[in-house]
């Protein structure tokens, strides 16, 4: 079942979760629409990570209701799976395989045909502009290029929403660009990106963005309505102005 | 005095990776000196063979006048060194871990504690948590408070802010004012660079090359050419555009931005924005806002790594 092109990709009401006597996330409701790049800022030990769990099947929420992709988070969780792709800085592909056996074995958990593996992988490397590396390890690509690469294989399945968890943390300042140039290619076939980042000036790249702090969203919007609303000149500056007083009580 | 310190002609390769090639840098006692790059520029080797822990290929290095090669136990003892990755020991608690590494340097807390304490104060409510559960900033922060809980001669912070959020960040740069400000030189490295504003001066590093060292002032101003800032409300359109623009250089997202160079090096500002503008607007983009602007860090950065990283 296929949402229709606009419909939210995802929905999340008063979406509630506890760890014991602790709230990691606290009533947070937002929508993203299909093709939206949306920024989810937050700082360390605000639920962000607690909030992508949720939003990718990997942890039930204990109250409030989230739909993704049509999914409902309680009971659609595999589903949920399915639709999704992820990708994030700490762990993306399989450094002692190639290129390419990464490439085979993730369109094999996605049930993908050999045929349109192949092809896709094809697509993909040209793209990137690897195709002599299709038999290179992992592990011998810059940072950089591992990262475009984790992009693209966790697109492979055509999701129609992908997470992406701080993705361009330590690469360097041109491949950041280019990083952010096959995010908007990827939104702009449809694909809904959900991305988390350190970089406030990425921030300013997103179509909207959330910024949580304590498990509440105290954001939501682009980044032009937020700096007018907030009188500030920078998301960065917003971001300080919000998070600093709870930074540290963590 | 002499350097806190110096390095020549430093190189070093793992197998037919050239992770270092031929660096040379003077540190002065005092300074607050970063290393900026993205990862896998070269930074951690670099800072590795001067805390003594691997060797140089070739070259040398001396820290608080000692070599680091030949005087490795001397330095030891001097040098406080904070590893990009978490180092300390998850399950003890913050007040354990301070202990530990008191205790493996001869020191005591209770003698260093005025040094530790403008830090250390901001952690004391949790120092009985497991180190293991702490946040990031807070990780950050007891990790800078053993480093410095043997009263070191040189500070060396590698990466100390990288997966940090924005506040603590900010934070963490404000604790190092601080350490500066006592007289204690520190060197630091980092991916962001606009953490390159906080240092007295920085090196860029690349791919085990030195880019430049300077103020990060002048890092900014060595540009050297023209720079614009191009602003309108649809953004990736607008990139596209510009990069067609016949006389453009380059063209790259900056926050709400792009900046651009252009071309031609003998035209004055005000031409090229009129006629950046001008076709912009023949483009559709009714909106575009075209400034002369300073260049940023990152800028000088981009400009002189040139081409990203070649896939192996």
């Amino acid at each position: 079942m296929t949402p229709a092109p606009n419909a939210a990709a995802i929905e999340a009401h008063e979406l509630t979760r506890r760890f014991g006597s602790f709230t990691a996330v606290d009533k947070i409701s937002f929508d993203v629409a299909g093709g939206e790049v949306f920024g989810f800022l937050g700082a360390n030990g605000a639920g962000k990570t607690t909030a992508i769990r949720i939003l990718t099947g990997l942890l039930s929420p204990t109250s409030g209701t989230a739909r993704v992709a049509g999914h409902d988070v309680y009971t659609e969780s595999e589903a949920i799976k399915r639709r999704i792709g992820y990708m994030s800085q700490k762990f993306s592909l399989y450094e002692d395989l190639t290129v390419s056996e990464n490439i085979r074995l993730y369109g094999g958990i996605y049930d993908l045909s050999r045929e349109t593996v192949r092809e896709r992988t094809a697509r993909m490397l040209i793209r990137l502009g690897l195709e002599h590396a299709a038999g290179t390890q992992v592990r011998a690509l810059p940072l950089g290029w591992r990262q475009k690469l984790a992009f693209s294989v966790a697109l492979l399945h055509e999701p129609s929403i992908v997470f992406l968890d701080e993705p361009t943390s330590g690469v360097d300042p041109i491949t950041r660009r280019q990083f952010w140039e096959l995010i908007y290619e990827a939104a702009a076939r449809g694909t809904t990106v959900f991305v988390t980042t350190h970089y406030m000036d990425e921030a300013e790249y997103c179509d909207r963005i959330s910024i949580m702090v304590s498990g509440r969203i105290e954001a939501l919007g682009t980044p032009a309505e937020l700096k007018r609303k907030f009188g500030v000149d920078t998301i960065d500056e917003l971001f300080v102005r919000l998070a600093r007083v709870t930074v540290g009580a963590a | 005095m002499t350097s806190a310190v110096t390095i020549e002609g430093l190189s070093k390769r793992f197998g037919s990776t050239i992770a270092l090639e031929n660096i040379a840098i003077d540190v002065a006692p005092g300074e607050l000196f970063g290393f900026i790059g993205p990862d896998g520029a070269g930074k951690t080797t670099l800072f590795r063979i001067l805390v003594t822990l691997i060797l140089p290929d070739a070259g040398r290095a001396t820290v608080l006048g000692r070599d680091v090669t030949t005087e490795i136990w001397e330095l030891r003892r001097r040098v406080g060194y904070m590893p990009g990755r978490f180092s300390l020991y998850p399950d003890l608690s913050v007040e354990e871990n301070l202990h530990f590494f008191a205790s493996v340097f001869g020191a005591s807390v209770a003698e260093q504690y005025d040094l530790i304490a403008p830090i250390y104060d901001q952690l004391a409510p949790f120092k009985e948590r497991r180190a293991g559960a702490l946040s990031g900033g807070m990780k950050q922060k007891l990790a800078l408070c053993c480093a410095l809980v043997h009263r070191p001669g040189i500070l060396f912070l590698d990466e100390p802010t990288t997966g940090v959020d924005a506040v603590s960040r900010r934070e963490f740069w404000e604790l190092l004012d601080r350490l500066k400000a006592s007289g204690l030189t520190i060197i630091v490295s980092t991916p962001y660079m606009d953490e390159a504003d906080r240092c007295g001066r920085v090196a860029l590093i690349q791919r085990g090359r030195i880019l430049g060292v300077d103020a990060p002032a002048r890092v900014a101003a060595s540009f050297g050419r023209l720079l614009f800032t191009v602003r309108a409300a649809e953004r990736y359109p607008l990139l596209l555009a510009a990069r067609e623009y016949p006389n453009a250089a380059t063209v790259f997202p900056f926050g709400d931005v792009l900046h651009f160079t252009d071309r031609r090096t003998d035209v004055e500002a005000e031409r090229i924005a009129r006629e950046l503008t001008d076709y912009l607007r023949g483009r559709g983009f009714a909106d575009v806002v075209v400034n002369e602007a300073p260049p940023t860090i990152e800028d000088t950065f981009m400009a002189r790594m040139g081409e990203p990283e070649e896939a192996a």
